[in-house]
């Protein structure tokens, strides 16, 4: 399970850096905390508006379109192809950490590329949701569709929708800046030349952390 | 499973293994399925009830961040303080969440019962009355 360390090792009287990680990592995790806070903040803001308004549109009526199906209803089906991407490039992404502790400089450039690729096919998909729903109307201050029960909707549906999936999306975006950087400077053998890829270790955890934002945007406005 | 932490220079050191990484990879798709399995079930006959279906999403999707955080980014290797750094932080927030969307319930609950104009306003059918909206290729000239 955890690190197994000698009884009685004192952290924090110096000398050692403590929870024996290195300080940008310790950083990256406080940062991601802070980021999972402005995050849950949305989506608490999301659920007590909702669950405090009688009436709500039904994600299976609104999110039903598929890329190239034209009418075709496939309620969730897109929205699961998402997931998946997102999750395919977390995964490659952990594989780059590995290579990188194996201090194989190609294999983490291989799996970099792959988890480059992840992000943009993400950000593609989230574009043609976006560019779909506005299709039919939806924007922020316009919501076109009803609620399930057929009492007209408020726009509170699609204000969440397009700010919460956007800042997300932003997020995605600045992610995949950071991990081209990162795939540049493996090139560059930076990482070969200071001994370790720990910088790499650093972006996967922001990595991670916007995969991990998905699974839980997916739930709230998908699901639920 | 302990990991070893080297400069580099070591060659000797255990094969880092992927398989893991892979054994999560599937875990995590496999849950994905299963609220997808559920949904479609529940979209087809109505069971589980609405409420039963979001109590078992919850839970599923708190297995996956559960495994993401443990594997992909690594915590569950680190030393115990750091693990209880964002363990416990996070376990507040759990709460804080839990007890907003209860806020929200109630704020409806009460809202409902002693505003008989806002619970009757919210009871009139949109102008649409087919229910659907109409993709915009379908009918150009229906209303928005």
């Amino acid at each position: 399970m955890a690190q197994t360390i000698p009884a009685g090792q004192k952290w924090w009287s110096g000398g050692k850096s403590p929870f024996n990680v290195e300080y940008g990592k310790l950083m990256m995790w406080y940062f991601l905390m802070s980021d999972a806070f402005t995050f849950g903040a949305f989506l608490i803001s999301y659920g007590s508006i909702r669950f405090a308004t009688n009436g709500w549109p039904d994600p299976n009526e609104v999110f039903r379109a598929f890329p190239g199906m034209g009418g075709l209803h496939l309620p969730l089906v897109f929205v699961s192809l998402m997931t998946f991407i997102l999750i395919m490039s977390s995964v490659t992404m952990v594989l780059a950490v590995a290579a990188g502790h194996q201090n194989d400089q190609k294999a983490v450039t291989k799996w970099m590329i792959l988890t480059i690729i992840g992000g943009i096919a993400f950000l593609s998909c989230q574009a043609w949701e976006w560019t779909h729903l506005h299709g039919e109307g939806a924007w922020w201050g316009r919501n076109p569709f009803i609620n399930a029960d057929g009492s007209k909707a408020t726009t509170n549906f699609t204000n969440f929708f397009f700010t919460i999936t956007g800042f997300h999306g932003f997020h995605v975006f600045s992610g995949v800046i950071i991990n081209i950087i990162m795939l540049i400077k493996n090139l560059r053998g930076d990482f070969a030349k200071r001994g370790h890829y720990l910088m790499i270790e650093k972006a996967g955890l922001y990595w991670h952390f916007v995969d991990l934002v998905w699974v839980f945007v997916f739930t709230c406005f998908y699901l639920l | 499973m302990s990991t070893t932490q080297t400069a580099g220079s070591h060659h000797h050191e255990p094969e880092f293994s992927t398989k893991p990484i892979w054994r999560t990879f599937w875990i995590l798709l496999g849950i994905t399925l299963v609220e997808l399995v559920l949904a479609t079930i529940h979209l087809k006959t109505g069971f589980p009830p609405k409420l039963v279906l979001n109590g078992m999403y919850l839970i599923l999707t708190c297995a996956k961040a559960f495994y993401i955080i443990a594997e992909f980014m690594h915590l569950r290797h680190e030393l115990k303080n750091l693990i209880m750094t964002i363990g416990l932080a996070a376990l507040l927030f759990v709460w804080f969440i839990i007890a907003f969307l209860w806020d929200g319930g109630s704020f409806k609950e009460l809202r409902n019962r002693y505003d008989r104009h806002h619970y009757e306003m919210s009871k009139e059918k949109a102008p649409n009355p087919e229910g659907e909206h109409e993709p915009a290729a379908k009918k150009p000239g229906s209303a928005e």
